[in-house]
């Protein structure tokens, strides 16, 4: 399938406290995708924002930035979930043959708030909550739970941490680019037996933008397109006890639906560059397996073999992932921007040579509880 | 070119102050469970889901994701969607677009709202800028009456005109066992005795000039389901499928301050991009029946002014001539509309999807023109003035 | 275990209690600016798109009509006087999530078009009297005598 491309993309950094607005960080991130497109506003049919009332402490949060994102006197929606989300939105409104173009715009301010008490609230009010449960502590108890099913240890999630930390420093755009060693991150503060500081991504501010397109509407941008050859998304069940938190079906579903839109048969080998959602260390060696890079439980295999570092058979999270940038809600947005930067050769010095063929991937929901994968290339 | 779509399913659980006797998942669940029913599905026959609500009335965060066991979206592609009172309308239109792009056939829209979990007003103000608008905001209910008060001195309207918009929406509940508000006493008044009654009443407390307690929408626990499905699968399921004809929507304003209170801009500008689309010249008489989101009483008079079913200050006369009464030329919400049941994230969808059942010929007791309806006009409102229209329609769309 | 009685089960509901979520919202270097002149001047600017003339209360760094970027120098001053473009007497009380506390009532809540602007700033009037707080009425902003940078420097708005 190549009905769909990415004409433009546009990111801010990602720094842990920024004085700008919701507005003026939008702004930015939207100016920015609309030049990378050779075009203006005016090119643009319609509008999706992302954004999460809790996180901006605002009910319909999206109000904050609808004229920084251009959407005055056109059709506007906003999706409530990670930008890979509403990118496909934004994919689905021009294929719905409404629109030729679309604009999709993210925004965080992780700053702003109390990240343990905002992922609370994402927990059941009447059984969880009261247990002080957040992202992290959920995060903890999967990674143990990962561990216990694979035989991947603490050393292995440390790994992950050194080789994204590392390619961070080559990606302007990261907000902890580090040299780290294993010891490094199996010296850090515990924060939730057995995650490490090391191993938790740093909540930060920052907004993404993509300009979508259809064949109709190329003529209007200035940029070779990027197509999206496949994308899917699938959510598992909420409740942690009723999930086998060592395995992501959810992600496995997606994976092979997009594969089978972009004819990927196998796909280490299909695949030149995989920017992945690490929210944790030790997700990255579970996406692995479900998205089929690794048999299930032997993800931390690619990890000792070092087939993902930069110089490996499929390079994962050349820009650092989200370990060590993480604006939620942007993050995956920034995933298909770092995806496409790497089919045009334009991601500078985090550039996997000769990429032709990417995955992005987003997820949404404590512990990954849902998936959402794109398969870009020219 | 996309694909054409149409509606084939419709639930809603009642429509009620407060439901006790579920959790949130569980009032979701009831109205899954009615729109399957209705449309004669399981859930394995979904392929996608939408729901929408605001996050702050029940505090939770990521709604799609605590609701999963009770939406169906369990091992199945789902999206939150929310722009405020929209919202219902926003779920519907993520649907259908969801079928028209050719990627899933059979989508599910979700809305719903458990009011009685929180202080509405309180959640409703924490929409507003909290560094130029929450320290002097008077709530949903001022900002409606701020219009109310702009559309009377510019149009002499009269608190009698707005009266005669809430006593049409309450006299049309009593045909819809779902809606919230039943107020049986005004069972077999003339409207104009009603209007009198009203306006007169000493109980009817002054809330923000020009609005009294009955101008305003009541606060609700409920929930509505839409089943959406595409050309080739929709006549399959549903003998008479509602077909989206148009859709569109604006949202101009940032600030409050901004808003343009003299008309409803983003409700005209959606209003007539959906007529473009569908062809339709002249909405009064080519439209049969509306389920508008008319929050309070005034938005009656002005808001279809501003869809062009009359001239600007011409709403009181439609009203009065009972145009837009159950047996007048154009029904207008003959399910008792907002004003009757108001679970914010879910009031755009039933609009929806009562709009749906009156092209469907399946409205009951609230059917109107015998089920003779050709075109139904459902719209949303929320946030800064956020406007969404759908046009569904008895023909498939050219 | 009786089964009809199951039915009769009490409902209960878990509340939420005192649990708040705190926020630091950034007001911006636009926003900064316009508050900074309200406490240390006691004077309120906007901001003017030099594309389509537009004058906005409070000042903001884009533009929605146009899609442009507004920069400090586009701030403007304009008066502390200016007309009630519309207002309501708002007569019901509500806890105010920004302060916890039930906001008396009554007060009036007015859009406040003040001279050199084109958009409103949203905020009280000093008077409850109906013939007084009129569409058109003139206004003036009365400013505290303590002034900490917020929006609530301008006490409100006097009926002239």
């Amino acid at each position: 399938m190549s009905k769909i491309a990415i004409v433009g993309v546009g990111q801010t950094t990602c720094t842990r406290s920024k004085i700008d607005t919701f507005e003026e960080m939008v702004f930015e991130a939207a100016s920015k995708a609309l030049a990378d497109a050779g075009a203006e506003i005016g090119d643009i049919d319609n509008v999706v924002t992302v954004s999460n009332d809790f996180w901006d402490g605002r009910t319909i949060s999206s109000m904050a930035v609808q004229e920084a994102a251009g959407s005055w006197g056109k059709d506007v929606s906003t999706v409530e979930g990670d930008g890979t989300f509403g990118a496909l939105y934004g994919m689905m409104r021009i294929l719905s043959g409404s629109f030729d173009t679309t604009l999709v715009v993210s925004h965080m301010k992780g700053s702003e708030s109390i990240m343990n008490l905002i992922t609370n609230a994402m927990f059941d009010p009447i059984y969880q909550r009261g247990m002080g449960i957040d992202a992290t502590s959920a995060a903890a108890l999967q990674a143990r739970s990962y561990m216990t099913m694979s035989g991947a240890t603490e050393e292995d999630f440390a790994r992950v941490s050194v080789k994204n930390h590392g390619n961070a420093k080559n990606n302007p755009y990261a907000q902890l680019p580090m040299k780290i060693t294993v010891g490094d991150v199996m010296a850090s503060r515990k924060i939730a037996e057995p995650l490490k500081l090391l191993d938790c991504s740093p909540i930060g501010d920052g907004a993404a933008a993509v300009v979508l397109s259809n064949k109709k509407g190329l003529k209007r941008f200035r940029k070779e397109p990027v197509w999206i050859k496949g994308v899917a998304h699938c959510s598992d069940s909420f409740t942690l006890g009723y999930r086998d938190l060592a395995k992501s079906r959810a992600l496995k579903e997606a994976a092979q639906k997009a594969y089978k839109m972009a004819g990927i048969k196998k796909p280490l080998k299909d695949l030149d560059v995989a920017e992945l959602y690490d929210a944790y260390s030790y997700m990255e060696l579970m996406w692995y397996e479900g998205l089929g890079f690794a048999p299930e439980g032997k993800g931390y295999e690619l990890i000792r073999e070092n087939a993902t570092g930069m110089k490996g058979e499929l390079p994962v999270n050349p820009s650092g992932g989200v370990v060590s940038s993480h604006p939620v809600f942007v993050a995956g947005m920034v995933r298909l921007i770092e995806a496409t930067l790497q089919v045009r050769g334009e991601a500078g010095k985090r550039q996997v040579k000769g990429a032709k063929t990417a995955l992005a991937h987003g997820i949404n929901g404590p512990c990954g509880q849902a998936h959402c994968v794109y398969v870009v290339g020219a | 070119m996309g694909k054409r779509v149409a509606i084939v399913g419709y639930g809603q659980t009642y429509q009620r102050s407060s439901r006790k006797d579920v959790n949130g998942v569980e009032l979701i669940n009831e109205a899954v469970v009615t729109a399957l029913a209705d449309a004669e599905l399981t859930i394995r026959d979904i392929d996608a889901i939408v729901i929408g609500n605001m996050d702050h009335f029940e505090g939770i965060n990521y709604v799609d994701m605590w609701s999963a066991e009770g939406s169906g979206a369990v091992m199945k592609p789902v999206i939150k969607v929310c722009t405020g009172g929209t919202t219902g309308t926003t779920v519907a239109m993520c649907a259908y677009y969801h079928v028209a792009s050719g990627m899933f056939n059979k989508v599910l829209a979700i809305g719903w709202e458990k009011n009685s979990e929180s202080d509405t007003t309180g959640a409703i103000i924490t929409a507003f800028h909290p560094v130029w608008e929450r320290p002097t905001l008077g709530g949903a209910v001022a900002g409606l009456a701020i219009e109310a008060s702009k559309y009377m001195h510019n149009y002499g309207a009269t608190e009698r005109d707005g009266a005669r918009v809430a006593v049409r929406e309450r006299l049309h509940a009593l045909n819809n066992p779902y809606a919230h508000l039943h107020q049986e006493w005004m069972k077999g008044i003339p409207p104009e005795k009603l209007v009198d009654l009203i306006v007169g009443s000493e109980q009817n407390a002054m809330l923000a000039y020009p609005l009294r307690m009955s101008d305003m929408c009541p606060r609700t626990d409920g929930a509505a389901a839409v089943i959406f499905a595409a050309e080739g699968s929709a006549e399959k399921i549903a003998p008479v499928p509602a077909w989206v004809h148009a859709t569109a929507n604006r949202h101009n304003f940032v600030y409050a301050g901004d808003v343009d209170m003299d008309r409803n801009t983003t409700i005209a500008e959606a209003s007539k991009a959906v007529f473009k689309k569908a062809g339709v010249k002249e909405p009064l008489k080519e439209i049969d029946v509306c389920e508008l989101y008319l929050p309070y009483s005034y938005a009656g008079l002005k808001w279809i002014e501003d869809i062009g079913f009359c001239a600007y200050g011409e709403g009181p006369r439609l009203l009065w001539d009972g145009v837009t009464d159950m047996d007048g030329e154009l029904p207008i919400n003959p399910s008792g509309g907002v004003m009757s049941s108001n679970a914010i994230g879910a009031t755009a969808l039933i609009r929806v999807g009562e709009a749906a059942l009156q092209v469907m010929g399946k409205a009951g007791p609230r059917q109107v023109k015998g089920g003779n309806v050709n075109l139904a006009l459902a719209t949303g409102f929320g946030g800064c003035y956020w406007g969404d229209v759908m046009l569904l329609g008895k023909k498939k769309p050219a | 275990m009786n089964d009809k009685k199951r039915e009769d089960v009490e409902l209960l509901s878990i509340s939420s209690g005192e649990a708040s979520q705190p926020f630091d919202w950034s007001v911006g270097k636009h926003g900064s600016y316009f508050l900074q002149q309200l406490r240390d001047n006691k004077k309120i600017v906007g901001i003017k798109c030099p594309g389509c003339q537009r004058v906005y209360v409070p000042p903001r760094p884009v533009c929605g009509h146009c899609f442009k970027g507004l920069t400090l120098d586009d701030i403007i001053p304009v008066s502390d006087e200016g007309t009630i473009y519309v207002c309501t007497i708002v007569q019901f009380g509500f806890v105010d999530p920004s302060t916890g506390i039930q906001r008396p009532v009554p007060y009036t809540w007015a859009f406040v078009k003040l001279d050199g602007a084109d958009t409103c700033l949203t905020h009280f009037l000093d008077s409850t009297d109906a013939e007084k707080v009129k569409v058109g009425a003139r206004v003036k902003a009365v400013f505290e005598e303590k002034r900490t940078g917020n929006l609530m420097d301008i006490k409100h708005f006097a009926v002239l």
